[in-house]
């Protein structure tokens, strides 16, 4: 559609009218004029993108308690250079530049989380460059992106640079001190799958724990299980994002491994090893469920989270890369208007609404 | 009966403690009244006077136009000083007459009098109701005679009155049910004898617990009648979502309440029935909150019909401080008035003054499509598909995801974090789409 026939109103006092209000001072007072409603509830963009880094903190502060100081500066190259890249690319065009509604700082710092702490500076920059500018102002800026702009980020980066974002995983180690290169569990199973045609994870409860916790190797924000889902329920009891996305995901996750390790231990691991290890959690709770490209409706969100979680497994035990979350998002991604067309509801006092193709 | 919750709604600032507790003042005589001539939905009645005509009270001044259509009564008595354009609250200058009382306050003959209607059937009961110039004071201004006279196919067995008062500031019909209870009670056992109604139930949102206990009081010798006590949650009022709260029945998409076998009548038409059946009293006054933190003294008044904003604010201490915004009616359905010229209608059920500060300011930021809108819609559409679809003027997705079913509550736009003015894109898209249909016929 041609954007010269959008027509926008708007409805503030701006320096124009209050000029010709100051022109005709002397006839009498005047009132601001508007359709209802008169007043408002006076939540604003920037406290939920305040309290989804609120709710991502503990999983930051605890990847830099295992990462140490290379985590703290993969997040901070991050999280600067989206704020940058959106500040910039908003001049340049210009447009009123929106970084203080926190959107790109959340974005920088989602896509911090999907990196690998050795992530070399370069790569950080030119991951939020494709977050930022390709994936959510090239769109039309925030609102009118398809994919998640973190995630683009990370699979350009994962596509471009496999070596950086999947063979140099370091063991945690409090501050960062001695850290060895090693695999991700994910990684070890699908190693030990192409070498010895079978899997080897037998979990032992001091394992399973690790893993909760987050003593292992992987992405800076995804290691801590426990610490993500504090942050996703702390979401959900704030009404900031609705179960819906993230039960379906992991529950979807859990049940289709599961008929793969039934049919065939050896091959397929054991459904609580993918629910816990990988991206699951982080996807789940803070990447699936971003508003502006997953669906409106409880519906539809459920179909949303199934299609995500079908689309991980399959990846996981078929598909080239070890992991598969955000993959899985993103094509969940690019039908969500499909979805949204589907799903809606019957207008109050309606029987049923046929689906009608806009 | 069953009911429940109805879907969505929201849980604003209520701040009706600013008047709540004001008992109802009667408003002495303006030096001029500006009696408008559109006061109904539907036909406007007719002038009958002409400019130095001397009026009686009560006497009519304007005949009405066909069915849905109810004469119009001089306020007072005095004599008509013009008949021109003056500001009206809906938002547009429409012809009004002037009348400067004369001080007397003295009725054309007739009026006035106390009578005995026990003997009145349904037909006496409709037809003084149309001749007292009675329409729906919850703001709508629907004459009631119409609404007290469904098709034969269309049987109603429950009379609702609407004492839920879900918008916020106003307390108007709270101080009226704590007040005037029996006759509040007595205007619609009126109504139910138009109707050949049994069981009527009177409801109450629960933050009105004194108008709760003097209807309670006051309904116990009455049979087939009920109070219910509502939750507190936004638009409580709306007739569909007060309808499903109470009984669990659904009125159809695009239908009326008499769909489903019920009539819903405000507290102020009940009482205003009352008044006029057993006292012969047109609709010539009102009791209207004038409330706000831009007020200096809130207070519930009975003013005259055509008494000027100014006048009703001036009565009440005047503004304290810079208004922002002057709404006739509550701030999440009221119209923002642009002068204080615009005087009291007989839909005017208040007249509330946002400071500045309070006052929401909406810019076009773009959807986020954080589905808090999806939440709190009780009519189950879809604002933020809507309002984009308005935004690129694609009226015909919006008409297909059904915005002609919006009631313009408002919730959507009040929890909107983009800040986008959510009800004026949807009242523009009913515009866009009435004016297609109507060519193309």
């Amino acid at each position: 559609m041609n954007r010269d026939t959008v027509k926008r109103e708007v409805f503030v006092e701006d320096k124009k009218t209050k000029e010709v209000a100051e022109g005709l001072a002397g006839a009498g007072p005047r009132f601001l004029v508007s359709s209802s409603p008169h007043v408002r509830e006076g939540v604003e963009i920037r406290d939920i993108m305040r309290l989804v880094i609120i709710a991502l903190l503990p999983a930051t502060l605890f990847s830099i308690y295992l990462f140490g100081v290379r985590a703290l500066l993969t997040i901070a190259i991050s999280v600067g250079s989206a704020v940058l890249f959106e500040a910039v690319w908003q001049k340049a065009v210009r447009k009123p530049v929106m970084i203080g509604n926190l959107s790109a700082a959340l974005t920088g710092l989602l896509l911090a989380l999907n990196l690998p702490s050795a992530s070399p500076w370069w790569m950080i920059c030119i991951g939020s460059l494709f977050a930022i500018v390709i994936a959510k102002q090239l769109y039309g800026g925030i609102g009118y992106n398809i994919f998640n702009p973190a995630l683009v980020g990370r699979v350009v980066l994962l596509i471009a640079f496999p070596v950086q974002m999947t063979a140099k995983w370091l063991t945690p180690s409090a501050w960062g001190m001695n850290a060895v290169t090693t695999a991700t569990p994910l990684g070890r199973v699908r190693e030990a799958l192409l070498t010895n045609g079978r899997i080897d994870v037998h979990l032992t409860r001091q394992e399973v724990l690790d893993l909760l916790i987050g003593n292992r190797a992987g992405s800076l924000g995804e290691v801590s299980v426990i610490l993500l889902l504090i942050g996703g329920v702390f979401l959900i009891a704030k009404k900031i994002i609705t179960w819906h996305i993230p039960v379906s995901f992991i529950a979807s996750v859990w049940v289709l491994a599961g008929v793969f390790h039934l049919v065939n231990p050896a091959r397929y691991a054991d459904p609580s090893f993918h629910v816990i290890t990988g991206g699951l959690f982080l996807g789940a709770f803070f990447m699936a469920t971003d508003y502006v490209t997953s669906p409106i409706r409880p519906v539809g969100k459920l179909i949303f989270g199934v299609g995500c979680g079908a689309i991980t497994v399959v990846i996981r035990l078929f598909g080239a890369y070890p992991e598969g979350v955000s993959f899985a998002i993103l094509l969940m991604n690019a039908v969500t208007p499909l979805i949204d067309r589907y799903t809606r509801a019957a207008v109050f006092g309606a029987r049923k609404v046929k689906a009608t193709a806009a | 009966m069953a009911g429940g919750k109805f879907f969505g709604g929201i849980h604003p600032k209520y701040h009706k403690e600013l008047a709540s507790a004001q008992s109802i003042e009667q408003m002495p005589l303006p030096e001029r009244l500006i009696v408008h001539f559109a006061q109904n939905l539907g036909a406007a009645p007719k002038p009958v006077v002409k400019k130095g005509d001397a009026v009686r009270k009560g006497q009519v001044i304007a005949e009405p136009q066909g069915f849905v259509s109810v004469p119009l009564h001089a306020p007072t008595s005095g004599s008509v000083q013009a008949i021109d354009l003056f500001p009206h609250p809906v938002g547009a200058d429409m012809p009004a007459a002037v009348i400067v009382p004369d001080g007397k306050d003295e009725w054309a003959p007739g009026l006035n009098a106390p009578r005995n209607a026990d003997g009145f059937d349904a037909e006496k009961i409709k037809g003084i109701i149309r001749d007292a110039g009675l329409v729906g004071m919850g703001g709508a201004a629907f004459p009631t005679h119409v609404k007290l006279s469904p098709p034969k196919e269309k049987p109603i067995d429950l009379l609702i009155v609407n004492g839920a008062e879900c918008e916020p500031y106003l307390a108007s019909d709270h101080r009226l049910m704590i007040e005037r209870p029996a006759e509040i009670l007595e205007g619609a056992s009126l109504f139910a004898r138009a109707l050949g109604v049994q069981q009527v139930i009177v409801a109450i949102e629960k933050n009105k617990p004194e108008a709760i206990e003097a209807i309670r009081s006051a309904i116990v010798e009455r049979r087939g009648y009920s109070l219910r006590a509502l939750d507190v949650v936004y638009p409580q009022g709306a007739e569909r979502q007060l309808i499903f709260a109470l009984t669990g029945r659904r009125v159809p998409a695009g239908g009326l309440p008499m769909d489903v076998g019920v009539l819903v009548q405000n507290v102020g038409t009940a009482f205003a029935a009352y008044e006029a059946v057993h006292f012969g009293r047109p609709l010539i006054e009102r009791v209207v909150c004038v409330t706000g933190r831009g007020i200096a003294r809130p207070k519930n008044i009975v003013a005259k019909i055509g008494t000027t904003f100014n006048d009703a604010i001036a009565f009440c201490g005047g503004q304290r401080g810079e208004s922002g915004k002057v709404i006739s009616g509550g701030p999440m359905m009221g119209v923002a008035q642009y002068s204080l010229e615009a005087p009291i209608t007989k839909g005017t059920s208040g007249i509330v003054l946002l400071t500045r500060e309070e006052v929401a300011q909406f810019v076009s930021d773009p959807c986020i499509r954080c589905g808090r809108c999806v939440r709190v819609c009780p009519m189950l559409l879809n604002p933020s598909a809507l309002s984009i679809f308005v935004e690129r003027l694609r009226f015909d997705d919006a008409e297909a995801y059904h915005v002609i079913d919006c009631i313009e509550c408002g919730c959507c736009a009040y929890v909107c974090p983009s800040r986008r003015p959510m009800v004026h894109h949807f009242r523009r898209a009913k515009a866009e789409i009435r004016s297609k249909a109507a060519k193309a016929s």
